[in-house]
């Protein structure tokens, strides 16, 4: 019953922004713009590029990710569509659930097509082995971030400053989640073992997960 | 009878700080490393664990809200995070200046420092998100949930000396296996804390007052409208 409705909210989610293309077109473009900006910084050709290319590459993510995440809830606000969700017979925890399912798609999605454009731009050595340890990381750190947009996003949506006070909630509450990140893809681009990051990675994962479902309810009905 | 705690504790404080300070700046000798500067853990030390500890009992207070709905917590809360975040920046401002003199830069990132600039800026985040929502009861719960999410945070920079291989000095303390001061030297570290926690604990109380004097002023105004 819980994961049908997860799936019908996350399945409803994905559906009208694959007609629209709203959250979609933008973030896929603001990633290029930002890679190209990042371009300017510093000179992308050098070698050092292997030491911070999983800072910038999960930079790129988290700024798409709070293009996603902010029309996540604020696309339910036109003709009271949030209300109708509240008082529909679907729980707090599944229309949260739902939602962080269809984000997830959706920002994993760009990610995916923003990395092959990193990896040309940046001259990254990407081999054939690096496929599944990197498509691991990119899961669990785009959920970390995921669980924590949503909710944020849940909880700002309502709120006079919705744009400003998102991105100040929710950026130094990623940031463990995104050193890990981070860190864990600067060495596997680099060959490296992915040692202590992962496990704060996952244990991150799980605790923020847990406690978003928990406090979900708090936030949208009280 | 507010006033005669304060005052009292206010007496206190002042005095245990002053014979404090004829302790550490006339009594010590100087640390044989790093000279006179050492002093400085003085207050970076009882500051940071007076922000960390605040951060956490405003957690509690803030489940303390959630479960029973008493806008009393939720002003204790509020009170007692603003104060933290006080003690926190008396920290990492402490901090930065120590590491000048030692390190020879006002900055590091390290995870000590990072993490524990992410929950200045978490808590920073929730006092404005307080500014930002008008209703009183919705201000409370959006409040709450930073605050316990923000903990966790809180406890991720408490923790990261030990996780990760730090810039920022291992545990001195006695009570976190470090053991790495002279009984006579570590023994103003807790008086200084004392101290301190006595002057938050009266910020905390004034606070207090003033965040229930203006939910009554809300109410009184919301009454006024409603006529």
């Amino acid at each position: 019953m819980f994961l049908q409705q997860v799936w019908t909210i996350a399945a409803k989610d994905l559906h009208s922004e694959l007609r629209t293309k709203e959250a979609w077109n933008a973030s896929i473009a603001f990633t290029v713009v930002i890679l190209l900006l990042f371009s300017f910084a510093f000179d992308p050709s050098s070698e050092q590029i292997r030491e911070f290319s999983g800072g910038l590459l999960w930079m790129t993510y988290a700024f798409a990710g709070a293009l996603v995440l902010n029309r996540s809830f604020a696309r339910e606000l036109q003709n009271d569509c949030l209300d109708a969700l509240i008082a529909s017979p679907v729980s707090s925890a599944a229309l949260f659930t739902g939602k962080a399912f269809a984000n997830f798609a959706l920002l994993f999605a760009v990610e995916l097509v923003s990395l092959p454009v990193f990896v040309l731009f940046y001259n990254v050595p990407f081999g054939a082995g690096k496929y599944l340890p990197m498509l691991l990381v990119m899961a669990l750190g785009t959920w970390g971030l995921t669980v924590i947009g949503t909710l944020f996003s849940a909880l700002t949506v309502n709120l006079r400053l919705r744009e400003l006070m998102l991105p100040t909630l929710v950026y130094p509450m990623m940031i463990p989640a995104l050193i890990a990140a981070m860190t864990i893809t600067t060495n596997v681009l680099a060959g490296n073992d992915l040692g202590f990051g992962m496990r704060f990675l996952v244990s991150f994962d799980i605790i923020f997960t847990l406690l978003a479902v928990v406090f979900v309810d708090t936030v949208l009905v009280g | 009878m507010r006033e005669k705690i304060i005052i009292g504790l206010a007496v206190f404080a002042g005095a245990l700080l002053a014979w404090n300070m004829n302790t550490i700046f006339t009594a010590l000798p100087d640390e044989l490393n790093q000279g006179a500067i050492y002093r400085i853990i003085y207050f970076h030390v009882p500051a940071n664990i007076l922000g960390m500890t605040g951060f956490g009992l405003g957690m509690l207070l803030s489940i303390g809200y959630l479960v029973t709905k008493d806008l009393r917590y939720d002003a204790l809360a509020a009170s007692v995070t603003e104060v933290s975040l006080v003690f926190a920046s008396i920290g990492l401002a402490t901090g930065s200046i120590w590491a000048r003199i030692i390190w020879g830069v006002w900055w590091a990132w390290d995870y000590r420092l990072t993490s524990w600039l992410v929950c200045w800026l978490i808590f920073g985040g929730y006092l404005m998100l307080r500014r930002a929502v008008d209703e009183p009861n919705q201000r409370a719960r959006f409040a709450a949930v930073v605050s316990i999410l923000g903990s966790v945070n809180a406890y991720i920079s408490y923790k990261s000396i030990e996780w990760w291989n730090t810039q920022h000095p291992q545990p001195v303390l006695s009570i976190r296996n470090g053991g790495g001061m002279a009984a006579g030297m570590e023994a103003p570290i807790w008086w200084n804390l004392l101290a301190l926690a006595c002057f938050s604990a009266i910020l905390i109380m004034v606070r207090t007052r003033q965040e229930a004097i203006a939910n009554e002023i809300d109410t009184l105004r919301r009454m006024a409208h409603a006529q």
